[in-house]
């Protein structure tokens, strides 16, 4: 039989003997400080453990299926074409100037990143539970990861979009520059929903199942099936602090240049975004001590 | 810090809060998990009062490691070790006290961790060694050695849940194993795996602990291992520093505590232990067992006889077709189970505590701990139930020692001993 220690240790120690590398490598273990700051350098360290994570979870999503990726265009073109039939065809919610495909098209676009992006990210540190009770790591990883897993179906469905505004014949205007804002802005939502959403679950299973809840719950108070013009002048500010309105609305007029810049709107949601964002963050550093004791 | 202390631990402690009557779990893995599968029961029994209770499983844990020191940490199950190494590798925070750890931490707990069934070996390569604390270029460099050393060549491209187990196990610990960590934590690792993989492991261990510089935390119930590899050793018990010090006289320490436990040729109440299932009927209310040297307080030894009996209580006068006694080692693999069945044996019951004696003419193990358990049934019955009378998978833990002079080796391969010679040929 093999002896381990001939093979294992063939490149060894010469380089650890160096102490500078060690004191990269220094701790302090201390109790749970309560209220702390995340520790962004830390995060940062971790980065390829963030590339992998996210790498594994898009590699593997569409494993041991027929069409693949495929779904990721699938998804939200179905919705459309149902919607279309609904409430553009039967129901004639209006859709403006553009066509309601394109219109209900726009939205869903982001819609369903944002939808994957929070139903993965909630279910996310539970469903690593085995790496959690085992291995260090910055927590706040697995949620970020499954976010960011989520942009890939998200640009494989944008490149629909194209060949859809091709097809109606909608050339965008210099607003189509602003769209990266409001990708970031669905991405920094979609962050907030998750570290709430997947610390709460750690200790309360119960998320997991209000989560197709909460979804279908959110889809009503975003405008994806009507536009945002049908709710009334004075409940605007109320329905701009859902940053998914926002999100959307700067999409359609990014995308369509449809009417006037929603500035009032997305400002509105920039400030829900942050808050969501900041509280979510805090939330997650107070608890993430706890996962493996309790995951 | 001062440079030659790799870990220094002051006054460490976790606590855990459970719900419950604690004595309801044999555990502290049990404990612990029951108080996390009752958060509703938890929730209405608030405070400190109702039910619910701390738990410390580590307390005033204190103790320094130098840089390039191999500590072996032993101790019964739930005193402690588990958790403490989850402290030191930073998976949960700890209660009271500090830690201050001085380098890259490994650990061969982590084998396989986060592996990816769909995703090919080469696949898993890469994200395991990211989860391990890798840097991509770290594991270019290495990656032929560690194909190379896992054998798992022409399967690169194969999704891992194609692999063999034991593919599996030697891609997951060459992977570990090229991690080359200044502070290696080692948890029975030993315990799982093939006889070649546990080889592995300490060949590995043997290696580290040659090359200067490294730090290394053993953690086994392997007390010929522990005695074998390290320079010094702590106890633990019920979470404390029970004793810390040179091996011989630690190990010493633990096996007279251990002993406490289940003494041969002591009666050993199992009438409350909690860890058994079955309909008692007829339960089992205490065992004895030992061997028939007095030389070494008639404790269990390879090629000696094992003497188990069984104080049996029963509702009411009956035939019994299935008595068993079985010995399982420590990651629950049964070794042997001696079953009445299998001789078409009945044990006649009468209402009240009846003796029974089991003897096993030749244990035929090799020294190391094992468990010993008990099983009573009506054979028809239970085969459509699945209902025995009474059936305690652990009812004590015992100690097979080593008679034999001068062979005093690691036994690593195999946990039967057996009669071998080098034959001429030709």
């Amino acid at each position: 039989m093999k002896r381990g220690s001939d093979l294992v240790l063939t490149d060894t120690a010469s380089a650890l003997g160096d102490t500078g590398y060690v004191d990269a490598h220094r701790f302090v273990i201390e109790p749970a400080a309560g209220w702390a700051a995340i520790d962004v350098r830390e995060i940062w360290r971790y980065s390829e453990l963030l590339y992998f994570l996210t790498w594994r979870d898009i590699k593997v999503r569409y494993k041991q299926t027929v069409i693949g990726a495929a779904w990721a265009i699938l998804q939200p073109f179905l919705t459309m074409v149902v919607f279309s039939i609904i409430f553009g065809r039967l129901m004639h919610v209006s859709s403006g100037v553009v066509p309601y495909p394109v219109f209900s098209y726009t939205a869903l676009l982001p819609w369903t990143f944002f939808s994957t992006a929070i139903s993965r990210s909630s279910t996310s540190l539970v469903l690593s539970a085995n790496l959690i009770s085992r291995v260090y790591f910055p927590r706040i990883i697995v949620p970020l990861a499954a976010v960011l897993a989520a942009l890939v179906d998200f640009a494989i469905a944008f490149v629909i979009l194209l060949g859809m505004m091709l097809f109606y014949g909608i050339v965008p205007g210099v607003e189509f520059l602003t769209l990266p804002f409001f990708i970031l802005l669905a991405i920094l939502t979609a962050f907030g929903v998750g570290f709430w959403l997947s610390a709460l679950n750690v200790k309360y299973r119960d998320v997991a199942y209000a989560i197709p809840f909460l979804t279908q719950f959110w889809l009503f108070v975003t405008p994806v099936v009507y536009s945002t013009s049908i709710v009334p002048q004075q409940w605007r500010w109320l329905y701009g602090l859902n940053p998914m309105a926002g999100v959307v609305e700067g999409f359609r007029w990014a995308l369509l240049g449809q009417g006037q810049a929603p500035v009032q709107l997305i400002a509105l949601s920039l400030i829900s975004v942050i808050v969501l964002l900041s509280t979510g963050l805090v939330y997650f550093q107070r608890v993430e001590h706890e996962f493996a004791d309790v995951v | 810090m001062m440079n030659d202390v790799a870990i220094r631990v002051e006054n460490l402690g976790k606590r855990y809060r459970i719900s419950g009557p604690s004595a309801a779990y044999d555990t502290l893995r049990d404990t612990v998990a029951g108080a996390v599968r009752a958060p509703v029961h938890a929730l209405r029994h608030r405070g400190a009062h109702n039910g619910s209770e701390e738990f410390w499983a580590l307390r005033e844990i204190s103790f320094d490691v130098k840089r390039g020191e191999v500590l072996g940490i032993i101790g019964r199950n739930g005193a402690g070790k588990s958790t403490l190494l989850k402290i030191l590798s930073r998976v949960t925070r700890p209660t009271a006290g500090w830690a201050d750890v001085c380098g890259r931490v490994g650990s061969l707990l982590e084998v396989g961790t986060g592996f990816h069934p769909e995703l090919s070996g080469r696949e898993n390569i890469y994200l395991n060694a990211a989860i391990l604390g890798m840097k991509r270029d770290e594991v270019r460099r290495k990656f032929d050695v560690i194909v190379n050393f896992a054998g798992i060549g022409p399967f690169l491209d194969t999704p891992v849940k194609r692999y063999s187990s034991g593919m599996y196990m030697r891609l997951a610990f060459s992977i570990a194993a090229h991690l080359e960590p200044e502070i290696l934590i080692v948890d029975e690792v030993l315990a799982v795996g093939d006889a070649e993989f546990q080889e592995k492991c300490l060949g590995k261990m043997r290696g580290i602990a040659q090359s200067d510089g490294r730090t290394i935390l053993f953690v086994s119930h392997n007390m010929e291992a522990i005695q074998h590899l390290c320079s010094r050793c702590i106890l633990l018990d019920h979470g404390h520093i029970a004793a810390a010090g040179d091996c011989r006289s630690t190990i010493a320490h633990y096996l007279s505590i251990s002993r406490e436990q289940a003494r041969p040729d002591d009666w050993i109440d199992v009438s409350a232990h909690m860890g058994r299932s079955g309909t008692g009927e007829a339960r089992f209310v205490a065992v004895r067992y030992r061997s028939d040297l007095s030389s070494i307080d008639f404790q269990p030894y390879p090629s000696g006889p094992l003497d188990i009996e069984l104080a049996v209580e029963s509702d009411a006068a009956r035939s019994v077709g299935s008595l068993a006694v079985t010995i399982t080692d420590q990651s629950g693999t049964k070794l042997i189970n001696a079953d009445t069945v299998l001789r078409h044996l009945n044990v006649d019951l009468k209402q009240g505590v009846n003796l029974v004696k089991v003897r096993i003419q030749e244990v035929n193990l090799n020294p190391g701990i094992y468990r010993l358990g008990l099983w009573l049934a009506d054979p028809i019955r239970v085969h459509f139930t699945d209902r025995p009378f009474d059936y305690v998978e652990s009812a004590l833990e015992f100690e097979i020692v080593n008679v034999e002079e001068g062979s005093n080796m690691l036994h690593l391969n195999g946990v039967v001993p057996c009669e071998f010679e080098l034959l001429p040929v030709g």
